[in-house]
């Protein structure tokens, strides 16, 4: 899996990483965070950088499925793994995720810093709880700071995309 | 913030994960969930020379009965514990706790091991080691041992493990019958760090005697406090209301909560007093169903 470097040189690895369904190679060094690959190495500037000590939940990506902030990994840890970024949830450049409809329709972002941290969160939450009540819709959020709306949109947007997402799922 | 340059291990085997630590001894540091050491190295609070990462060694992450209890792999995520059945069933006090660990996101990724390793004086997993009496396994290259949480917690982020050991399990016994066990917080958010943590297990015998009690308080201390002489008060006595409004004016006589900017040492003190009054009626009643006069 390594590939490194002789003493005195920073210290570099071979790394393959699936971010939204493509393979990506990099060559990284290991003090890299997660937040900064997809962002600096993969242009994947959607996942935003907020505290950089896991407090602010701006960064939070899919890692194997599971909401985690990218700020609180090394890239060299993903490897092998599959991540998911909010670039990922629409399905195609015309079509927004539920999600991004309701949070759209809800008026669940205003300046939209926290938002990708938050599709992602309640991507897996909602796959895992489709049908939540408020508190534990906020329950679940908790770990996500926004500083504009007040959390009552955000958290009408999260149960309207429960709504949506239980009506695309019975067909 | 960037973490300062390191060089990187990443074991893929418990021993060799133990052969690293013999050989770069002081100057490496474990690697587990990484929920608390990555924001010290992105702050360069912390600048080991090596990490050893381990979240490659599969053989750390299990969860089975064991000896009367849980017997649990240090590398398992904290998520994986909240999501468990057998939790749920065998250890009710550690299925309520991990829900206050961290949030969602942090969970994930958050080990038991790395929680319990790291001994934050507000971390829930160390409080409930405490109030139950369980057990933590220490591994190096030259043996193991196990210790109790009063041997192995020493203070704020200080433990009894050497440089060359890793914590590799946890033990936390079964919950016995006609047993109720609680754990209730006061934090600003869900999620943020206790102000106030106390877990609370309660048995009665046959006769409805209180036999055994066991309370445990986090974010008061420098490392969790058993309230031993309100458990003292409590055994063999019959519940209620007025012995658990006692109980709690022993625990808050008993603890010395610093001040911080978040709450003062009064505050404190008397939020774990309400939460001891009210760990010890919601036991109760999750063993008699009923309320208690």
């Amino acid at each position: 899996m390594s590939a490194e470097v002789g003493a005195g040189a920073a210290q570099r690895r071979a790394i393959r990483v699936t971010v939204n369904g493509v393979v990506y190679e990099r060559t990284v060094e290991p003090r890299l965070l997660l937040s900064d690959f997809l962002r600096h190495e993969l242009g994947l500037t959607g996942t935003h950088v907020g505290c950089e000590h896991g407090v602010c939940g701006a960064c939070t990506v899919l890692v194997s499925g599971e909401p985690a902030r990218s700020c609180l990994m090394l890239a060299v840890q993903a490897d092998g793994l599959a991540i998911e970024t909010v670039e990922g949830l629409a399905p195609d450049e015309e079509r927004l995720h539920p999600l991004q409809r309701a949070f759209w329709d809800r008026h669940g972002l205003q300046c939209g810093f926290c938002t990708p941290g938050l599709l992602m969160v309640l991507k897996s939450f909602l796959a895992e709880n489709p049908n939540p009540t408020e508190d534990e819709v906020r329950e679940a959020i908790s770990g996500n700071l926004c500083r504009c709306t007040g959390y009552q949109n955000i958290v009408a947007a999260a149960l309207e995309a429960a709504w949506l997402l239980r009506e695309t799922a019975a067909g | 913030m960037k973490p300062p340059r390191f060089q990187y291990h990443a074991p893929q085997s418990l021993d060799e994960a133990l052969a690293l630590l013999a050989e770069l001894g002081e100057g490496a540091k474990p690697l587990a969930g990484g929920q608390s050491l990555i924001p010290m190295l992105n702050m360069r609070l912390a600048r080991p020379g090596h990490l050893i990462d381990l979240n490659r060694i599969a053989e750390l992450d299990y969860l089975a009965e064991h000896d009367g209890g849980l017997a649990i792999g240090a590398m398992t995520r904290q998520r994986a514990v909240e999501r468990s059945p057998l939790v749920r069933d065998r250890c009710p006090l550690l299925a309520q706790a991990i829900r206050y660990v961290g949030h969602l996101p942090i969970r994930t990724r958050g080990t038991v091991g790395g929680s319990v390793a790291h001994a934050d004086p507000a971390a829930e997993l160390p409080g409930v080691l405490a109030a139950l009496d369980g057990r933590i396994t220490l591994r190096s290259r030259s043996g193991s041992r196990v210790l109790g949480p009063d041997a192995f917690f020493l203070g704020a982020l200080a433990t009894a493990a050497a440089p060359d050991e890793l914590v590799t399990e946890i033990w936390i016994p079964t919950v016995p019958e006609r047993t109720g066990q609680i754990w209730l917080e006061v934090a600003r958010r869900h999620g943020d760090y206790a102000l106030v943590g106390l877990g609370a297990s309660l048995t009665l015998d046959q006769d409805g005697v209180i036999g055994e009690a066991r309370l445990a308080l986090i974010g008061v201390g420098p490392a969790p406090v058993r309230a031993r002489r309100a458990e003292e008060r409590l055994r063999g006595e019959r519940p209620a209301a007025s012995l658990f409004r006692e109980a709690a004016r022993l625990v808050s006589a008993e603890i010395q909560p610093e001040a911080d900017v978040h709450a003062t040492s009064e505050y404190r003190r008397r939020v774990a007093a309400v939460l001891t009054e009210r760990a010890l009626a919601d036991a109760t009643r999750q063993i008699t169903g009923e309320e208690m006069a």
